[in-house]
């Protein structure tokens, strides 16, 4: 059961001295470790999904860790009935306001990313200043004064407030100028214009297909971050037929026991329907996020 | 052999690229130049309103003041008062609670994190490639999980009516109230704990992966155990990576807010208003009503949490490798 299957690791080669192969003892501690870690990360995860199949009773009296009664389907025709529908709405604003916010963020950052990989203009450096100078703001500096902006532009309580910052996103536009660099060859651009090819036309055709891995990794960590975001919401949608499900999930938590409704049911069932998308989104597209910034290139 | 080996610099030699087009005249390549700048020019024209505007906003904000107490909007009136918002933030005892506590939280959760996530990498690194794939996915699940989820999790796990963590820790004879006001940071820590060593763990992996096998076995040759390799080949292998990874951590940490406002749903009395710098601006902002006052903790908080970024990488620059 050793490692004479296993051709990629080198270091446990026959040539070696023999006392370097590792031990029994120093094995087991490794995968102690890892099991330990695993465990970690995946139980509170199986407690969530556990608790989704449970009624309310069997929520506060059962064994956390195992199933006890089996009412998930009950459980979930609740969270799509409970006022009106309103879970449903909730996750069509989240999708709305993710899709639109990061596709407009992808075409707005790529060409950007693009245009800095690829041309020298005047203002060029300015603009790669701007944005790292931006990687140091923090967060927190924006928020208050982006509300009273929003205020004057009257998009506060709107899905323009969410959506339309969203578009420019200076980590992207840096994303997008390292994968141009690495994914179009300049003397790919020149052919194009040798033979009469526009500028606009080779980005569209050349620019664009090649870095299309690089625009699906920006789009998916887009869409993560706007599926995930809370402290926008929260600042700026006011109704809850605008709220976004993580806001609304937080709005549940916040019901408390001592009215006559106890959300907690709701809100675990909630969170693992608002989980299936992401999760769902970033197994299917894992060769983007894994990918390596080498791999468009001249064929 | 010596084993300091340093890092491989990360990036290529800036490429000559772009504009040298060897056509005929420079009003073409001006031309092109232009054509190449309008493709910046959507990202340039919110980033100067959505990024830009507030920062100036904020500055400008913070020097005003608004006199009569007040929700009603009509009734206040807005004067200019120079620094007074400032020098108030300064002797502001509850905001500087709140800093101190979160930077206090940050000096100890972030490093714990990092070491954690270095152990991982290391263990992950000395199984076989293929296991540890499979293993890296599972140990991903943490990071697929929205924050606000994982705080819910967690906040269901600690809970002392639902959460069957109360009752395990009750069968080892130990009272354990997460919500209590010694337990929050331990509480709130883990959360953070829990979101993040999968991910860092993955990105010190890949650094890992990077250095060439063949040191490996000369240092075995050489007669180094494994411990040794891991400390003086490994270890100065992936610092970059780390010491990013812990800027990143601590100019996070500094901000934290929905980890603690979706606590304080569940147990007011222990996490209070302020009970975060975040926490702090917010409720001036939208409970209080005091902007300008809002606008001028912003600053000082983002001054405070740049400086920190800066002496850290500093520090951690300086140290021998």
């Amino acid at each position: 059961m050793t490692t004479t299957t296993a051709a990629p690791s080198r270091r446990y080669d026959d040539d070696l001295p023999a006392g370097h192969h590792p031990s029994k003892l120093s094995r087991t501690l490794v995968w102690t470790g890892l099991v330990l870690f695993l465990i970690y990360s995946i139980a509170p995860v199986w407690f969530l999904v556990v608790s989704a199949t449970k009624n309310q009773r069997d929520l506060y009296t059962t064994n956390g860790l195992w199933f006890a009664e089996f009412h998930l389907f009950d459980n979930v025709r609740d969270l799509f009935t409970y006022n009106d529908s309103i879970f449903l709405r909730w996750m069509a604003n989240t999708l709305l306001y993710g899709v639109a916010g990061t596709v407009g963020m992808t075409v707005v950052c790529v060409a950007c990313g693009y245009a800095l990989a690829m041309y020298q203009f005047r203002g060029r450096g300015i603009l790669m200043g701007c944005i790292i100078a931006s990687f140091l703001i923090p967060g927190a500096l924006l928020t208050i004064p982006s509300f009273l902006l929003y205020t004057r532009m009257h998009i506060v309580d709107t899905p323009w407030a969410i959506i339309v910052p969203h578009f420019f996103s200076a980590f992207s536009v840096y994303l997008a100028k390292v994968y141009a660099e690495g994914a179009i060859p300049p003397e790919l651009l020149e052919a194009a214009r040798v033979d009469g090819a526009g500028e606009y036309r080779a980005f569209v055709t050349i620019g664009a297909r090649l870095m299309t891995t690089g625009s699906a990794t920006i789009f998916l960590l887009g869409f993560v971050g706007s599926w995930n975001s809370f402290f926008g919401p929260l600042v700026f949608l006011r109704g809850e037929q605008k709220w976004t499900v993580m806001l609304g999930l937080y709005s549940w938590l916040n019901i408390k026991v001592d009215q006559s409704v106890d959300l907690t049911g709701l809100v675990i069932v909630g969170a693992i329907v608002s989980l299936i998308p992401i999760v769902a989104l970033m197994l299917a597209m894992q060769r983007y996020w894994r990918s390596g910034i080498t791999l468009g290139s001249l064929k | 052999m010596s084993l300091d080996l340093k890092p491989k610099p990360l990036t290529k030699p800036p490429a000559q690229r772009a504009g040298d087009v060897r056509a005929s005249g420079g009003r073409w390549r001006r031309t092109v130049a232009l054509k190449g700048a309008s493709f910046t020019a959507p990202f340039f024209a919110g980033f100067v309103v959505f990024t830009v505007v507030p920062v100036i906003m904020a500055l400008s904000k913070s020097l005003y003041s608004s006199k009569s107490s007040g929700l009603g909007f009509g009734e206040k009136t807005v004067t200019f008062s120079g620094f007074e918002n400032f020098g108030r933030a300064l002797h502001d005892s509850k905001f500087w609670g709140s800093l101190w506590r979160v930077a206090l939280f940050a000096i100890v959760v972030i490093p714990l994190i990092q070491f954690v996530s270095l152990a991982l990498a290391l263990l992950l690194d000395s199984v076989r490639r293929r296991a540890a794939g499979k293993l890296r996915i599972a140990m991903l699940v943490p990071y697929m999980s929205p924050g606000i989820v994982a705080t819910l999790i967690w906040i269901y796990l600690y809970s002392p009516a639902v959460g069957p963590l109360t009752p395990f820790f009750r069968l080892f004879g130990i009272d354990a109230n997460f919500y209590s006001s010694q337990m929050i940071w331990v509480s709130v820590g883990n959360l953070m704990a829990w979101g993040s060593i999968g991910f860092n763990m993955l990105i010190v992996y890949g650094a890992l992966q990077a250095v060439p096998r063949d040191i490996f076995d000369s240092a075995r040759v050489d007669g180094a155990s494994e411990w040794r390799i891991a400390w003086s080949i490994k270890v100065p292998y992936v610092r970059r990576s780390l010491v990013l990874v812990s800027i990143l951590g601590i100019i996070g940490t500094l901000q934290i807010f929905s980890e603690p406002l979706l606590f304080r749903s569940m147990t007011p009395e222990t996490v209070n208003k302020d009970f975060t710098p975040i926490m702090t601006i917010y409720n001036q902002a939208f409970a209080v009503g005091d902007f300008n006052y809002a606008a001028a903790l912003s600053i000082v908080l983002a001054l405070v949490v740049g400086l920190i970024s800066a002496i850290f990488y500093k520090l951690t620059n300086k140290a021998p490798a």
